[in-house]
């Protein structure tokens, strides 16, 4: 059932999807840029998801590339730093749009 | 070493390592397993920095890649098609908790180790 190739595919995709995350961080520093990569990355997850690809497809990009892409513990780490204010605001801020991004996903995928 | 090539590897190394987690814990279970944990980690470098590259490889690649907020925003947003509200607010809120006391604790650790 599992490939030999199947760890193949998700560590390219982890290294596509982490020095494309690096890459928005360089351009917008700090907490606007992972709340940038986690939006994109979960309406592209939703997408993925949603239009079912061939497993090999699913593991390059959405477990490795989008997975690796967004990022959960930088979000922590960040709303910590932040304090209770601002990080009641980053929460809010990811979790709305990063949920809503989500189901736009999914119904955009869902439609082809 | 040019940066992208050290969150690169990183990212190899964090990608492999979830998707190893997932093929045990398949599902929300493994996806909460890996936010968490890597809230830990990312939480004691927070308190006890590595050197650049090593921040590049650690921080960014391994911890950024380990961990992910797509898998778990399509999650929540499945919970929010079913109706399922109760669920959506139990997992996203649940997985913040953990992940922010996570931080907290990883941070400590970061301090005393």
């Amino acid at each position: 059932m599992t490939d030999r190739i199947d760890p193949l595919l998700v560590a390219a995709g982890g290294f596509v999807g982490a020095t494309l995350r690096y890459g928005v961080g360089l351009a917008v520093p700090g907490v606007t840029g992972t709340l940038v990569v986690n939006v994109l990355g979960s309406f592209a997850l939703g997408a993925v998801v949603a239009l079912m690809p061939r497993h090999r497809i699913q593991l390059l990009v959405g477990t490795g590339l989008l997975s690796s892409f967004t990022t959960y513990s930088t979000f922590a780490v960040q709303t910590v730093t932040l304090g209770p204010e601002l990080g009641a605001l980053n929460v809010g801020a990811n979790y709305a749009l990063g949920v809503v991004a989500a189901l736009l996903g999914l119904a955009a995928g869902r439609r082809r | 070493m040019n940066a992208f090539l050290l969150v690169g590897g990183g990212g190899v190394l964090g990608a492999l390592a979830r998707y190893a987690v997932d093929r045990r814990l398949a599902g929300r279970r493994g996806t909460v397993v890996v936010n968490v944990l890597g809230s830990v980690v990312l939480g004691s470098l927070t308190a006890t920095p590595l050197g650049t590259s090593a921040m590049l490889v650690v921080g960014a690649g391994f911890c950024g890649a380990f961990t992910t907020f797509s898998s778990f925003a399509v999650d929540v947003a499945e919970f929010v098609e079913n109706g399922e509200w109760r669920l959506a607010a139990g997992y996203a809120g649940g997985t913040l908790a953990a992940a922010l006391v996570g931080v907290v604790v990883g941070s400590w650790l970061g301090r005393v180790a």
